[in-house]
């Protein structure tokens, strides 16, 4: 798969994971992937923050400093309402170009 | 507003980093927490530096960072540099401000739109007729009897509106106080509605203030004049002034930024046509311009073919006046005249005809000499590259790609650039008022709002990025090429680099000698104009225009020209009907028995006795006027009456073989049908008539007759300036009921006919001067930097046993072949240019040896000069020293 559509791949994986369980950390946002994608989706645990800072450059995350039970600081991320949005086309523009791969695979 | 939030995060970048390994921090924690080891974790995040720059890219507008710290590099190169730097900014400078206030004239006089609606479907109106001289004119000037017909014609099709020609007049704004210059401009009543101006304050002469002559005296102020004049005070509407012998109420202000139709000239008070009462009837007597605005649904061409019928019809009827033997050249010029319609969206004036060529010939100059400038600059960079190969070299093997080693040369030129504009900025603020002052005649002053626009500012701007181009983009490739492994090695010089720098000492050169070519064109024509012999002296020499209540006979203007004989200081004192070169102009249409007519008619002048001593104009033959002498004439009961007249050299050339013709009598006609004879007194040489241009043209002088507005010239003793005001006195002691309108020295009326050549000629002179020194400047550059770059091999040479001079001519021989392939260039350019300006040149031709041979005397002279220094250098250097050097 080409860089670019994982990368497509790894926001759209972001925003639902985020649509779904409200505000995690980093951490907490890496574990998800791996429990959703197994291996497919791993990348570099450190690629996943670039993604985050552009995804609220975008306007689509909004971050804040909270403290962790430890007492650790950690930076949590949720959805913004345009990240609602953004979130919501996507996912219909996904499922129907994977349909589309669907019906094309089954034709052949 | 994102790009905004990343452009704050520029100044935030120390945050952002701290906030980047907190989070880096906080996520390795975590995964020891959860039981990975410490090197599992790590190697599991990745590269951390890596991520970090791409998320710190992300945050950072990435270039816009690079560019910021190119700026601060950049301009710490400018610093280090001290010299070159100055050197560099300050001709840009002067280039880039000369550009910018050719451009603010240029604009001001010739493209600023008008501020009106829909300026794109304005005309006006213009008549073409060939001249005097076979060349085809065209005439933009109306009487009110034609708009009337025109305006009937059109009725439904077109709005035709009348746009005085703004003129100065005395108001008296306060009562009891002194009058004042204020620039008046006749309007038609639909012409604001047309414009489709609003007023600032109160209202806008409309339709109903244009109906009954005379009936109408209400003024609309300029808001210009309203801020400068009244303070922007609003009780101005209502108040009453004094103008012309008639009370006004001013009974609004314009809108801001509308100061008339006419570029060059800025109205304070407009005022209903209909109010310019005698000139309502009176055909022939041009006031206004005509514009045209035709209606929706109608062509311009349209609208033209309404008025051109008319035009048409009226040409016919002129043409029953024509006497029956009137040359058929002068008929068919006559038939041949139409109307057209130009398009007047960036106004019309004068100022625009008389300017238009001269203005873009100077902007062509201008431009030339930015050339020169930019290629100067972009030799010096690109040898200071030369310096910098190393510095280049080192970023590329580090990893510094190549479009980042272009931006950063860019920046650098932007920098020097921007500066430059700066200072070229307050340059042109300086110079363009004092262009703007050559422009004037001072009866009227030219009047224009400088560089106040954003077009201006965006010029400014443009101009800045188009020069850093021009001058920085090759270095900015070159610097980018660099191979590394050669320039850090130390690696011979690029035979490249030397091409660039002599392909551009070679455009420099013949854009140099282009300019120094026009500059001489135009530096001898003023000359040549301003020392034509005129036919008569113009030292010492006075002239007074005088104004009585009424027409006058001659014998009590006489009067006065006898009190002022008495008058200490005074040598002599005539009349005429007006100054020679005062523009004025009366043909005559004469018959000499046995010559068939010719198509163009003599000028004529009414003079008095004496006039021709008082001028020093040489008698050939014959006598002068006597105070009995009459003109050729029409009595009470319209028949023609016999007379006395005196001719020129010219005239007696063409009408008479050069013979004498004191004692022949020739016909003058005086009306279609009615001639006088007029017996030829006196021949005197040629003199100048109305135009300093034209060439020595037959005339005929008359005796002057009844007048109300005649030109006294009084030759003074000494010094003419102080006598003006005893001359003013002098008129008023005799008769209080004379009007002295303006005393002048006959010179002025020289000066005046030379403007436009003396403003071509001084600043195509100083564009000239300054292309000469940028070029020296940067033959000496590059010479210099050749002879530097050099000096190893020089120094073997020398060791070698080459003589000073065989190594001078090595060093020298390249750019001064350059020198020469530029001046040919430039000469062949000029030459081909020459044609475009010819119609600015008087007696000079683009081909004469005399125009070739200087530009290039001066330039070889320069380059010399320029050369010669580091060729010395190159002859004194020492091979110990040159080699123990490296």
């Amino acid at each position: 798969m080409k860089t670019d559509t994982l990368n497509g791949s790894l926001d759209l994986l972001v925003l639902k994971i985020l649509s779904r369980r409200g505000a995690l950390h980093g951490y907490a946002i890496m574990l998800a992937i791996e429990e959703v994608s197994g291996e497919m989706l791993r990348v570099e645990e450190g690629s996943l923050y670039p993604a985050l800072h552009r995804l609220e450059q975008e306007g689509l995350l909004k971050a804040k400093w909270i403290v962790k039970e430890n007492g650790r600081r950690a930076r949590s991320y949720e959805l913004t309402a345009l990240g609602r949005k953004h979130f919501a086309a996507e996912e219909a523009r996904w499922s129907t170009v994977t349909d589309a791969v669907r019906r094309v695979l089954k034709l052949a | 507003m994102r790009w905004f939030g990343r452009f704050l995060n520029l100044f935030r970048k120390q945050r952002i980093d701290e906030d980047w390994a907190e989070e880096m921090a906080s996520h390795l924690a975590e995964a020891e927490e959860r039981g990975r080891s410490v090197d599992e974790a790590r190697q599991a995040f990745g590269n951390a530096l890596q991520h970090r720059e791409r998320s710190r890219d992300i945050r950072l507008l990435g270039w816009l960072d690079a560019l910021a710290s190119d700026a601060v590099f950049g301009w710490r190169q400018l610093r280090k540099r001290p010299a070159v730097s100055v050197a560099a900014i300050l001709s840009l400078a002067l280039a880039i401000g000369a550009t910018t206030a050719a451009f603010q004239l240029i604009h001001a006089v010739l493209l600023r739109t008008m501020p009106v609606a829909d300026p794109q479907s304005l005309y006006y109106v213009a008549s073409t007729y060939i001249d005097r001289e076979g060349k085809a004119d065209y005439r933009d000037e109306f009487d009110y009897p034609t708009f009337v017909s025109y305006r009937e014609a059109a009725a439904d099709r077109a709005e035709l509106l009348v746009a005085g020609m703004t003129a100065r007049q005395e108001a008296v704004l306060t009562p009891g106080a002194e009058p004042e210059r204020v620039y008046r401009q006749f309007v038609s009543g639909n012409l604001f509605g047309v414009f489709g101006l609003q007023p600032a304050l109160g209202r806008l002469i409309g339709p109903n203030d244009d109906l009954k002559p005379g009936g109408h005296p209400v003024a609309v102020v300029s808001h210009e004049f309203w801020m400068r004049r009244f303070g922007g005070d609003a009780e101005v509407v209502g108040r009453t002034f004094r103008m012309a012998g008639t009370m006004w109420e001013v009974i609004g202000v314009g809108p801001k930024g509308f100061v008339g139709s006419e570029p060059g000239a800025m109205t304070d008070v407009f005022v209903p046509a209909v109010m310019n009462v005698e000139a309502l009837n009176s055909p022939g007597w041009s006031w206004f311009r005509l514009w045209v605005r035709p209606k929706p649904g109608v062509s311009a061409e349209q609208a033209r073919l309404i008025m051109q019928a008319v035009f048409r019809r009226r040409h016919e009827e002129g043409l029953k006046n024509f006497a029956a033997d009137t040359p058929k050249a002068v008929v068919d010029r006559y038939m041949a005249e139409e109307l057209v319609m130009l398009p007047a969206q960036s106004g019309v004036s004068d100022v625009q005809r008389q300017y238009r060529r001269p203005l873009w010939i100077l902007s062509m100059l201008v431009g030339l000499v930015l050339l020169i400038a930019c290629t100067n600059t972009g030799n010096l960079l690109t040898a200071q590259a030369a310096a910098r190969t190393r510095e280049m070299a080192l970023r590329v093997s580090i990893g510094a790609g190549r479009w980042r080693l272009v931006q950063l040369v860019m920046v650098e030129s932007l920098l020097l650039a921007g500066l430059a504009t700066a200072l070229g900025t307050l340059f042109a603020a300086w110079s363009a008022p004092v262009v703007v002052a050559m422009l004037q005649v001072p009866q009227n002053p030219v009047r224009l709002p400088l560089g106040a626009d954003w077009e201006d500012w965006g010029f400014s701007v443009a101009l800045t990025f188009f020069v850093a181009i021009l001058f920085g983009l090759a270095p900015a490739l070159r610097a980018s090429g660099v191979k590394p492994m050669s320039a850090l090695r130390g690696g011979a010089e690029s035979h490249s680099r030397r091409r660039t720098m002599h392909v551009l000492l070679a455009m420099q050169m013949a854009f140099c000698v282009l300019v120094q070519f026009i500059a001489g064109l135009f530096v001898s024509t003023f000359d040549r104009l301003s020392n034509r012999p005129l036919g008569f002296t113009v030292e010492r020499l006075l002239v007074a225009d005088v104004q009585a209540r009424k027409a006058e006979p001659r014998q009590s203007w006489e009067q006065v020209v006898d009190h002022l004989r008495g008058t200490p200081g005074v040598q002599g004192v005539a009349m005429a009907s007006w100054p020679p070169l005062s523009g004025n102009r009366w043909t005559l249409t004469v018959r000499v028995p046995g010559i068939a007519p010719e198509a163009r008619a003599p000028y004529a002048l009414g003079v008095t006795p004496s006039y021709f001593d008082t001028m020093r104009i040489e008698m050939l033959g014959g006598r002068d006027f006597h105070a009995t002498d009459v003109p050729p004439r029409l009595d009470e009961a319209k028949r023609p009456l016999p007379g006395k007249v005196i001719v020129n050299d010219a005239f007696a050339q063409i009408y008479f073989h050069g013979e004498n013709p004191v004692g022949r009598v020739i016909a003058v006609r005086l009306s279609k049908d009615q001639a006088s004879d007029a017996e030829i007194v006196g021949y005197v040489r040629n003199a100048t008539y109305s135009d300093i241009r034209e060439p020595m043209r037959p005339m005929v002088y008359l005796p002057m007759e009844d007048r109300g507005h005649v030109s006294f010239f009084v030759r003074m003793a000494g010094e003419p300036a102080g006598a003006m005001q005893l001359l003013r006195r002098t008129v008023g002691d005799v008769r209080s009921d004379l009007r002295v309108v303006q005393v002048q020295e006959q010179s002025a009326f020289v000066r005046w006919q030379v403007l436009r050549e003396r403003l071509l000629a001084t600043l195509s002179l100083f564009f000239a001067i300054v292309a000469l020194a940028l070029a020296g400047i940067g033959l000496y550059g590059v010479l210099n930097y050749a002879v530097t770059r050099q000096t190893k091999e020089i120094g073997i040479r020398t060791a070698l046993g080459a003589r000073p001079l065989v190594v001078m001519r090595e060093v020298a021989s390249g750019p001064l072949a350059m020198v020469a392939l530029g001046l040919a260039i430039g000469l062949g350019g000029g030459v081909a240019c020459g044609r475009m300006v010819e119609s600015m040149l008087y007696e000079v031709k683009a081909t004469d040896p005399s125009a070739v041979l200087g530009p290039v005397v001066v330039l070889v002279l320069v380059a010399v000069a320029a050369a010669l220094p580091p060729a010395l250098r190159a002859a004194r250097i020492d091979p110990v020293d040159s080699l123990r050097a490296e």
